[in-house]
């Protein structure tokens, strides 16, 4: 199986008090910021390497896993993690952070999913920057495949994929036949979520996102990064998104401590008017 | 805190690793496992199966490759991120025990007792420190006497970090005559019969740790067992002393530094007199204070470090680095109880538990006194 897994790079969520807004509001600075990679396309990248492996210690490689990232050189330090973690080859598509938006990556995507052909794009049902959850989406239909979003578990069977969805109330199971656009969950990384028809029914993996040693990140260092120009997969570069600003959420008040029930009752109705 | 010179992107991604470890499994755990004075044995599996139990090991043993300074890097983000040093030097106890076995020991016993160590099956204790002396380990006294195909192992050893749940303990032990031609480095397995645990000991500090006083009571170990030629076991010590010592350096500047950013995040958050304690002078300059003195032990330590990847004969720079790093440890954690008022001064809070734990490193891996005496003899006073 070849998956293809495009992976975000976004400022670290524990160093949010560093994000700074300029006063004209035009932008966000980025300078100075840590990056990591999106935490949603790190379990892509977990489930993307389960379903090509046998599961047992040391694994076999039963499939090629490549991922793709948007971005300037320094976001190369995001794929090399990728190719440490065990991801068999990576590809950098040329871009500046502000020229892009969902609509355009999908687009993009869309041209590299019809130049690489792989089975299966697994991707994070989100990234937690923007958390526009729409880049998965928008490519399963630009490329009119079947698509399975916020998967907790799959399973491989011949030509697809068994995904189970946590929706409200219950679990929906889809049936999708490759080659598919499947989005994951956190769930997905949990011990029993993925089985490749390799893998041992009664297998369980670690909880979690595998960790990279040190000799797979010396590795990682000489496994292939191929960089794409924009251009080449998007002829159109044009934004559907354009931001007419940016500003600070107020800072949160103090909370106020409550008698009883009846002054909570009170409070609601004539101070929140939420009754 | 910026990335030291010397390292690499590859440490970087090293790094990243760790503290995702150390968050994952460490921190949740870290007041209760102190608080216990034990951590659970299967966290060596689990750190293990992490890849960052065996970085600076050759991986023909079982180890994940790589230097001191990667070794360093990992256990600066597992103190940093995991907050229990306790935790992280009981599972450090390796780094001490495997360095002699793997300097001056046989294929056979590389082998036979470095892989399992490092695939956090067994662990592994160093042993040289006696009830009757520590620093004066050239009069140390526990006898290993030659008997046919064993050495027959009689005497006491304290202060052996690791050493209730040893499986494997690289002891120092004489066998010849007084002084330091007379000592020889012994691999005892702690399921010899004669050996014992005789003692838990309870400390000021480091309480996830376990340490231990080990007896050997006619304790037959098989003569296989013994690293290099008989007599020859003073230069081994030595030469992981030195490294110990940098080890130890970089741990003062992790501990420090969580002291630091505890009390920096502590400071903008405590309010007296109707403002941030971090908007008075005199806790910004302690602050200040705090971080100059943490960049100068982190510089010097890194020098020495660089310096001994080099090849080069660090002896004395490693002790004047301990020396440097374990009074500003001290310092700096004692200023960081300070910041903290009452706070700092229970146990729920981590500079309290950092404050007893930095007390121990002007006195373990060699005093600070025999510390200045190394770099009397190599300055040649």
């Amino acid at each position: 199986m070849k998956i293809l897994v495009p992976l975000k790079r976004v400022a670290d969520p524990d160093n949010a008090n560093k994000v700074k807004i300029p006063a004209s509001g035009a932008t966000i600075e980025t300078t100075g910021l840590e990056w990591k990679p999106n935490p949603f396309d790190e379990y892509a990248l977990e489930a993307a390497l389960r379903l090509t492996e046998d599961g047992k210690a040391p694994k076999v490689r039963a499939g090629e896993v490549v991922v793709v990232t948007f971005g300037p050189k320094e976001t190369e330090t995001t794929l090399r993690a990728a190719l440490a973690t065990g991801a068999d080859r990576a590809i950098r598509v040329d871009a500046a952070d502000d020229k892009l938006d969902g609509h355009l990556v999908a687009r993009a995507l869309k041209a590299l999913v019809e130049r690489e052909k792989p089975d299966l794009v697994l991707m994070g049902k989100q990234a937690v920057d923007g958390d526009s959850n729409q880049v998965g989406q928008i490519l399963a239909e630009q490329l009119d495949y079947p698509m399975a979003t916020f998967a907790a578990t799959m399973k491989e069977e011949a030509g697809g994929l068994l995904v189970g969805r946590e929706v409200d109330g219950g679990v929906i199971t889809l049936r999708v036949k490759f080659p598919a656009v499947v989005t994951v969950d956190l769930r997905i990384v949990a011990p029993t979520s993925v089985y490749s028809m390799k893998t041992a029914p009664a297998f369980k993996y670690n909880d979690g996102v595998r960790f990279a040693a040190l000799p797979a990140i010396m590795a990682a260092k000489k496994k292939p990064l191929a960089e794409v120009k924009l251009a080449d997969l998007a002829a159109d570069q044009g934004l559907r998104v354009t931001y007419h600003g940016f500003q600070a959420p107020p800072a949160r008040k103090a909370g106020i401590k409550v008698k009883d029930v009846t002054d909570l009752v009170n409070r609601l109705k004539n101070e929140a008017k939420a009754l | 805190m910026a990335t030291p010179l010397h390292e690499t992107p590859e440490h970087e991604a090293l790094r990243r690793e760790a503290r995702r470890f150390a968050k994952a499994q460490i921190l949740p755990n870290a007041l209760a496992w102190e608080e216990a004075n034990e951590f659970p044995k299967e966290l060596y599996k689990q750190i293990a199966d992490a890849g960052l139990h065996g970085v600076g090991y050759p991986e023909e043993y079982g180890g994940g490759g790589g230097d001191l300074s990667h070794a360093l890097a990992v256990s600066e983000e597992m103190i940093l991120e995991g907050k229990s040093v306790g935790t992280v030097v009981g599972l450090g106890s390796h780094a001490i025990a495997i360095p002699p076995i793997l300097a001056c020991g046989s294929e056979a016993q590389k082998k036979k007792f470095v892989p399992p160590v490092l695939r956090g099956e067994k662990i592994a204790a160093l042993a040289i420190t006696e009830p009757g002396g520590g620093s004066d380990v050239a009069g140390l006294s526990t006898k290993a006497v030659r008997d046919g195909d064993h050495y027959v192992v009689t005497g006491t050893k304290t202060f052996i970090t690791s050493g209730t749940r040893a499986d494997i303990v690289t002891t120092a032990v004489r066998t010849g005559g007084p002084g330091h031609a007379g000592i020889s480095m012994l691999v005892i397995e702690t399921s010899t019969p004669g050996f014992s645990v005789s003692k838990k000991l309870h400390k000021m500090g480091w309480w996830a740790s376990d340490t231990a006083e080990l007896s050997f009571d006619g304790c037959r170990v098989p003569a296989a067992n013994l690293i290099g030629d008989e007599n020859s076991g003073f230069v081994p010590i030595m030469m992981n002393f030195a490294r110990e010592r940098l080890l130890i350096a970089g741990n003062c500047v992790a501990i420090a530094e969580l002291a630091y950013r505890e009390s920096v995040a502590y400071a903008r958050e405590r309010k007296a007199f109707g403002k941030s304690i971090s908007g008075f002078q005199v806790t910004r300059h302690k602050l200040a204070d705090m971080a100059s003195r943490i960049a100068a032990a982190r510089a010097l330590t890194n020098e020495a470090v660089v310096r001994s990847l080099r090849g080069e004969a660090v002896t004395a720079l490693a002790a004047m680095a301990k020396n440097t790093a374990t009074d500003m440890c001290m310092f700096v954690c004692d200023q960081a109880v300070q910041i903290h008022g009452g706070y700092g001064y229970m146990r729920e809070y981590v500079v309290e538990r950092l404050f007893r734990d930095a007390r121990l490193y002007p006195i373990g891996g060699g005093t600070r006194e025999i510390m200045n005496e190394i770099i009397s003899k190599v300055e040649g006073y």
